[in-house]
C-alpha cells in the first residue's frame, strides 16, 4: 500500500529512514532495504542529513521506486534556491517519486561540509506551499506547467520544542499551506507528545507520525538527551538502558513499548534506525503492527 | 555602523610582501568606533611595521574614507608621502579600502576584515542586526529582524532546532524568532506570527546595488 492510500484509508502508518551512502556504493544498501518490503508503507531518504555529504536523496529515491517501493523524498532549504527545488519537485515526479517531506535542513556548519554557502531562498512553510502550488499546475511565480505533478506532502514539527507555542504557530501553517502529513523528532517521553497532541489540534485529515529512534547506548542517549535541541530521554529510559546487558536490544524493547504507548493515539510511526534496517521488521512484529 | 575586526599581523605582513614604503590610512567612523582603524590603532601599527622592517611615511585618519569627498580632503596634506610610499594600507572597511585605492590611484591592502552591519551595545560588544535585503519585515516583527538574526533567514517562524530561546547553529546565539514571539506575546500580538509570509524578493539585491538620483 501506498502512502497515499495508508494516509487514505486511515490505517496506522509506518515508515522508515535510509540514509544514502556517502559514495556510490548503492547495491548492499538496496539489498538490505529489501526486508521493508510489506513492512512499510513509505520509506524515506533523507537529504543530506545533518549537513553531512551523501548520495542524493533524489537519487536513492528513484532506486527505491523501480524496485517497487513508495519512497518519501526529504528535500531541505539549505542546499537549493528556489529555482532549484522547483525543478528538482518536477524531476522526482518524473521519477516515480510521489511523497515529499519538506524541510528546512540542518545548518552547515553542524555537518562535514562546514565552509558551504548555506542558501534557504525559501523556508519549510513556503516548500511546502510551492510543492502544492505546483500540483495546482503553476510554478512558483505562477507560470503555467505542461503537465502537472501530484505529491503526498510533509512537513515536520519538534513535539518538545520549548516554548511549543511558536512552533505549533508554524505547524498550523505549514498544514493550512496543504501538508498531508507530518513527522515528528523522535519522542522518547509519550506524556511530551500527548501534550503536544493536546494543543496542536491537528485536524483528521492530517496524519501525524511519530518519530522512533531506538538507542544503541548509554552514550547515545546521553548524546540524545543533551545535543538535540527539544528531544528529551526520560530518566526511566536512561536507567533501562544504562543497566541492560545488551543495550541495543534495551534500546529496541524501549522502542516497542514506546510505540505500543502511542498506537492509540497517533496515525504512525516512523522508523530511524541508521540504516540497522534488519531491525525494522523486529520493531514492527514485536509492536503488533503486523 | 560595518562592524571590522583587525587582521593578524601576518596577514598583513603578506599583503604588505613587497612593499618597502607604506603609508597608512585609518577610518574617523565606523573603524574609529570598533578600535580597529582609529588614531591610536593606526600609530600601534605602525610601530608594528616598523618593527617588522617596513619604513611607514606617514598616516592619515580620514573622517570617512568611504567618502570620495572626504578622501580628497583629507589627504590633500599628505600627497607627498602618498606618492612616495609603495602602497597604502587602508585600516577600514572594503568600502574604505576601495574608495582609497580608486582616487589615489596606488595599490591599497586591506588591514581589516568587513564582518557586518551592527548595532553597538557598548565598546566591544556588537551585534548583527541587517543584512540590506532591500525589503524590511520588521514591521511585521516587532523590530527583530529574521534576516539577519536567525541563522536559516526564515520568515515564518523558528525551526525544529530552537530551543529554550537558543539556537541550534550555536547555542550561543539566541533565536530571532523566539525573540520575535516573546515580544509579540508580550504586546498581545502573537497573531502576526500567523500569517503566511512568501519568499522574499531577491531581485531587490542584484549586486552590485547603487542609487543615482541626482
Amino acid at each position: 500500500m501506498s502512502l497515499k492510500e495508508a494516509i487514505k484509508s486511515n490505517k496506522f502508518i509506518v515508515t522508515a529512514e535510509i540514509a544514502p551512502p556517502k559514495g556510490v556504493d548503492i547495491e548492499k544498501l538496496l539489498e538490505d532495504a529489501e526486508i521493508l518490503r510489506e513492512m512499510v508503507d513509505a520509506v524515506n531518504v533523507t537529504d543530506n542529513q545533518r549537513a553531512v555529504m551523501r548520495l542524493s536523496s533524489m537519487s536513492f529515491c528513484a532506486k527505491l521506486a523501480e524496485k517497487g517501493f513508495d519512497p518519501i523524498l526529504q528535500m531541505t532549504c539549505r542546499d537549493k534556491n528556489a529555482l532549484a527545488l522547483q525543478s528538482d519537485i518536477l524531476g522526482a515526479y518524473v521519477l516515480g517519486i510521489r511523497n515529499i517531506l519538506a524541510l528546512s535542513g540542518d545548518y552547515p556548519n553542524r555537518g562535514d561540509q562546514g565552509g558551504v554557502k548555506p542558501v534557504f531562498d525559501l523556508d519549510s512553510v513556503q516548500l511546502v506551499d510551492l510543492i502544492k502550488k505546483m500540483d495546482g499546475g503553476k510554478d512558483l511565480r505562477g507560470n503555467k506547467l505542461t503537465g502537472k505533478p501530484s505529491f503526498t506532502i510533509g512537513a515536520v514539527v519538534n513535539p518538545g520544542s520549548m516554548p511549543l507555542e511558536p512552533q505549533l504557530i508554524k505547524l498550523r501553517k505549514k498544514i493550512d499551506a496543504g501538508a498531508d502529513f507530518i513527522q515528528t523528532q523522535v519522542v522518547y517521553d509519550v506524556d511530551v507528545f500527548k501534550a503536544f497532541l493536546r494543543e496542536a489540534k491537528v485536524p483528521p485529515r492530517v496524519k501525524v507520525i511519530v518519530g522512533i529512534f531506538p538507542l544503541r547506548s548509554y552514550k547515545m542517549a546521553a548524546f540524545v538527551n543533551e545535543q538535540i535541541p527539544g528531544v528529551s530521554v526520560p530518566d526511566r529510559v536512561l536507567k533501562r538502558i544504562k543497566s541492560a546487558k545488551d543495550p541495543v536490544q534495551e534500546g529496541l524493547n524501549i522502542s516497542v513499548d514506546i510505540i505500543e504507548e502511542l498506537k492509540p493515539i497517533c496515525a504512525g510511526i516512523h522508523l530511524m534506525t541508521l540504516n540497522n534496517l534488519q531491525e525494522i521488521p523486529d520493531i514492527i512484529k514485536r509492536s503488533g503492527l503486523i | 555602523m560595518i562592524i571590522t575586526e583587525q587582521k593578524k599581523l601576518e596577514k598583513i605582513l603578506e599583503h604588505l610582501e613587497g612593499s618597502k614604503s607604506v603609508f597608512i590610512i585609518g577610518c574617523g567612523r565606523c573603524s574609529t568606533s570598533c578600535e580597529t582603524g582609529g588614531e591610536k590603532q593606526v600609530k600601534e601599527m605602525s610601530g608594528k611595521l616598523e618593527a617588522k622592517g617596513k619604513k611607514v611615511l606617514g598616516s592619515v585618519v580620514i573622517e570617512a574614507p568611504c567618502d570620495d569627498r572626504l578622501v580628497k580632503r583629507d589627504t590633500k596634506g599628505h600627497m607627498a608621502e602618498i606618492r612616495k610610499a609603495d602602497s597604502l594600507l587602508v585600516m577600514s572597511c572594503g568600502v574604505g579600502v576601495q574608495t582609497v585605492a580608486e582616487i589615489l590611484d596606488k595599490s591599497a591592502y586591506p588591514a581589516l576584515e568587513s564582518l557586518f552591519l551592527g548595532r553597538t551595545k557598548r565598546l566591544g560588544k556588537f551585534y548583527e542586526m541587517c543584512m540590506m535585503c532591500g525589503e524590511c519585515v520588521l514591521d511585521e516583527t516587532e523590530g527583530i529582524c529574521p534576516i539577519a538574526r536567525c541563522s536559516k533567514h526564515l520568515l515564518n517562524g523558528p525551526c525544529g532546532g530552537s530551543h529554550d530561546g537558543k539556537c541550534e547553529v550555536d547555542p550561543k546565539y539566541d533565536c530571532a524568532w523566539h525573540l520575535i514571539f516573546e515580544r509579540l506575546k508580550a504586546r498581545g500580538k502573537t497573531d502576526k506570527l500567523r500569517k503566511f509570509r512568501g519568499p522574499k524578493d531577491y531581485s531587490r539585491v542584484i549586486r552590485p546595488r547603487k542609487i543615482e538620483s541626482r
